[in-house]
C-alpha cells in the first residue's frame, strides 16, 4: 500500500488516488511537423524508470485535486510532493526531471506552452 | 515454420534411462528416490555463446528449447538473475485459454494452445495441463451483447467458443450465486472448454530439463547489466559475472523488459506494474472451471492441491517492488465472495505480487529492436503464461531466422510508430 500525502488533505491510503503516469509529458504545440516516430516517442514511449519518477496522481475520492510526486519505484519511498503546475523542488527531483530523454526529444522541443517556472 | 514433432516424449532425452515413466518412478523407488539424476545442470558460463536468451521464465526457457530442439542451435545459454522461473512464471494464476478477438491474437494464443494439448508428451514432463474450461462471466446487458460480438469473431477462427446463459452456467458452477439483484449479476457468460490451467513450476522445469539434455546452458543467479553493442550490432552481454560473447542475444525478461532496453539504449511502449494473487486454504474438491470476470476483476479456479486460487486486477501504479496495495486484493474479495457466497469463511494462505510488462494495446512485442541480433519479446503483462510454448516456439524462429515470420510479425516494436495496434484491451487488457 503507498501512503500519499495530498497536498490539500494530507495522509491517505492510496485506494483514494487514482494514478496518472508519467509526470512533464508536455504535449507537443505543432504535432504534424513531427515525424511518425517523433509522435510515436511522445505518444507510446514510456520512462518506466526502476528507482526515482515523477508521476502523477488525482486525490479521486477527496479534494479531487490532481499534484506530483517524486516516487521510488523499488521501495515505493514517496520523496516529494508538490503541485502539478510545478517542477519538483528536492535535488533527486530536479536531477531526475533535467536528466531525462524527454528534455531532448523532438516534441519536447516544438512545446511553445511553458508551464513551470 | 517447422512444426513441432512428437516423438513420444523423448524430445531432447539422451537416453532411456532419463525418461520419466512408470517403470522409473519403480526403479528409483528401491532406491528411496535418492539418486534422480538431476534435471539440469549448473554450469559455469562458456566465454561465448552463439545465442544467449536473458531471462529463465517460461518464455526464455522454451525459447531456448526451440532454438535447439528445431532449429539445431545447442550452443545457447539461458541466463537469469535469480532462480529458474521465479519471475512472473512462478507467481501466476496458470489460466490458459486462446480466445482472443482479434486475428493477430488468435494466431499466437491458439498456436501456443496446440503446443500445450502436446507439451507434457513432447518435454516428457508433467505440466499437469486440465483442459477443465474457462468460463467468463457477463455482468451488464451492454456486456453481455459485446460477448456475443467477441465469441462470433472467435468462432470464425476457428476457436472453440460458447455463449452460456445463467440457468446452464449454474448448472455447471453449482456454487455461483445467479441471484439476479447482486449488484454485479451474472447475466451470461462463454466459456473456451479447451482452456484450463497448468501447473507453472512444472513448465519452466520442464522446458529446462529439456534444454538442458539438448546442451543449452542454464545459468542462475548472474545478472545481465550491460549489452556490448560494436557497429549497432549485438556483440555480447555484461554479466555479474562478468562478459560473454554472444553472436545473438533475447531478452525476455518480462517486468524489466524496460530496464534492458535502457542498457541497449532504445525505449519501449512498456509500463511494469504489480499483479497480485492469493491462495486460500486447501478446500476438498468444489470448482472444476475457471471462473474470470473482467468487470469485478476477479479470477478463481481450484488447485489439484484444493486451494482456490485467486487473481485480480492490475495494480494502477508503475512499480518494481513485487507486492501490491490491500486495496486491490479487499475489491476482488467482495466480488469473489458476493458471486461464490460459500468463500466467505476461506482462510487465505498467501499473496504475493509479480511485475507485470503492460503494452498500451495490451499485446505482445515478438520483434527484432533498432541493435542488429537483439531481440525482445515481452509486453505480455497480465496474460503470458498461457502463451509461454507458442511465445517461445515463434521467437525461437525469430532468432534462428532473423526474420519475423506470419504469426510473429504483427507483434513488432514497430507497430507503435505506424498504428498497426492490435487492441486486445476488452480480452487481454484486465484478464489472464
Ligand atoms: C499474479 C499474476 C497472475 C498472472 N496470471 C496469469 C494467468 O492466469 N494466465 C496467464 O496467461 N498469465 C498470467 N500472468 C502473466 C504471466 O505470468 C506472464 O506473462 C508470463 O509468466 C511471463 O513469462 P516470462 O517468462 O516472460 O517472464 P518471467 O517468468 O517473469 O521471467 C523473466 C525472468 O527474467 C529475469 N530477469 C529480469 N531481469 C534480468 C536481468 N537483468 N538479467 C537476467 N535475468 C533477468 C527474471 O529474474 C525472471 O526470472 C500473471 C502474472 C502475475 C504476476
Ligand atoms: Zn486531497
Amino acid at each position: 500500500m503507498l501512503y500519499i500525502k495530498c497536498p490539500w488533505c494530507g495522509y491517505r491510503d492510496d485506494a483514494e488516488f487514482h494514478y496518472g503516469g508519467e509526470a512533464h509529458i508536455k504535449r507537443p504545440f505543432d504535432a504534424d511537423s513531427l515525424s511518425d516516430e517523433e509522435f510515436s516517442e511522445y505518444l507510446f514511449q514510456k520512462s518506466n524508470t526502476k528507482g526515482l519518477t515523477l508521476e502523477r496522481w488525482v486525490h479521486t475520492s477527496g479534494c479531487r485535486r490532481w499534484f506530483n510526486v517524486l516516487r521510488n519505484t523499488v521501495t515505493n519511498e514517496i520523496i516529494e510532493v508538490y503541485p502539478s503546475n510545478q517542477l519538483p523542488s528536492s535535488q533527486a527531483g530536479k536531477e531526475y526531471y533535467k536528466n531525462n530523454w524527454r528534455r531532448k526529444s523532438a516534441a519536447e522541443s516544438l512545446t511553445t506552452r511553458q508551464v513551470e517556472k | 515454420m517447422k512444426k513441432p514433432r512428437s516423438n513420444f516424449g523423448m524430445q531432447g532425452l539422451r537416453s532411456e534411462k532419463e525418461k520419466y515413466s512408470i517403470f522409473s518412478l519403480a526403479r528409483n523407488a528401491f532406491t528411496h528416490h535418492e539418486n534422480w539424476a538431476q534435471a539440469w545442470k549448473s554450469p559455469e558460463p562458456k566465454t561465448e555463446y552463439d545465442v544467449i536468451i536473458i531471462g529463465g521464465g517460461g518464455h526464455g526457457l522454451a525459447t531456448a528449447y526451440y532454438l535447439a530442439s528445431q532449429h539445431g542451435m545447442k550452443n545457447v545459454a539461458v541466463i537469469d538473475k535469480g532462480w529458474l522461473g521465479g519471475g512472473n512464471t512462478g507467481r501466476n494464476t496458470t489460466i490458459i485459454r486462446s480466445n482472443y478477438m482479434w486475428d493477430e491474437s488468435a494466431g499466437i494464443y491458439e498456436h501456443s494452445l496446440k503446443l500445450w494439448e502436446k507439451l507434457s508428451q513432447e518435454l516428457n514432463f508433467n505440466t499437469m495441463f486440465s483442459q477443465r474450461g474457462v468460463l467468463t462471466l457477463a455482468h451488464s446487458e451492454h456486456e453481455l451483447k459485446e460477448m456475443n460480438r467477441r465469441v462470433e469473431a472467435i468462432r470464425l477462427n476457428g476457436i472453440d467458443s460458447d455463449v452460456l446463459n445463467p440457468a446452464q452456467i449454474k448448472k455447471l458452477v453449482p456454487i455461483i450465486n445467479i441471484n439476479p439483484n447482486l449488484r454485479y449479476p451474472v447475466m451470461g457468460g462463454f466459456i473456451q472448454r479447451r482452456g484450463g490451467t497448468a501447473r507453472h513450476d512444472a513448465v519452466a522445469w520442464g522446458y529446462a530439463r529439456a534444454a538442458d539434455n539438448l546442451g543449452v546452458d542454464i545459468i542462475q543467479n548472474c545478472e545481465v547489466t550491460g549489452f556490448n553493442i560494436k557497429n549497432g550490432k549485438v556483440a555480447g552481454v555484461q554479466t555479474a559475472n562478468g562478459p560473454i560473447k554472444a553472436g545473438k542475444v533475447g531478452c525476455v525478461v518480462a517486468g524489466h523488459a524496460g530496464v534492458l532496453a535502457g542498457l541497449a539504449g532504445f525505449r519501449l511502449p512498456i509500463d511494469s506494474r504489480p499483479l497480485q494473487a492469493l491462495v486460500s486454504e486447501p478446500i476438498k474438491p468444489i470448482l472444476d472451471t475457471v471462473i474470470m470476470s473482467n468487470s469485478v476483476h476477479m479470477y478463481v479456479s481450484q488447485s489439484d492441491k484444493g486451494e482456490m486460487v485467486f487473481g485480480a486486477g492490475a495494480d494502477s501504479y508503475n512499480s518494481y517492488a513485487q507486492k501490491g496495495s490491500l486495496n486491490i486484493i479487499e475489491g476482488m474479495l467482495a466480488a469473489a465472495v458476493e458471486l461464490f457466497p460459500v468463500f466467505s469463511r476461506l482462510r487465505m494462505l498467501r499473496s504475493w505480487g509479480g511485475i507485470v510488462d503492460t503494452c498500451p494495446d495490451a499485446s505482445p512485442i515478438i520483434s527484432k529492436t533498432p541493435i542488429d541480433n537483439l531481440y525482445f519479446n515481452c509486453g505480455w503483462g497480465t496474460g503470458g503464461f498461457k502463451a509461454t510454448p507458442g511465445s517461445g516456439h515463434v521467437f525461437a524462429d525469430l532468432i534462428a531466422r532473423n526474420e519475423p515470420n506470419s504469426i510473429t510479425a504483427p507483434f513488432t516494436l514497430n507497430r507503435f510508430v505506424d498504428g498497426y495496434l492490435i487492441d486486445e484491451h476488452g480480452a487481454a487488457g484486465v484478464a489472464h
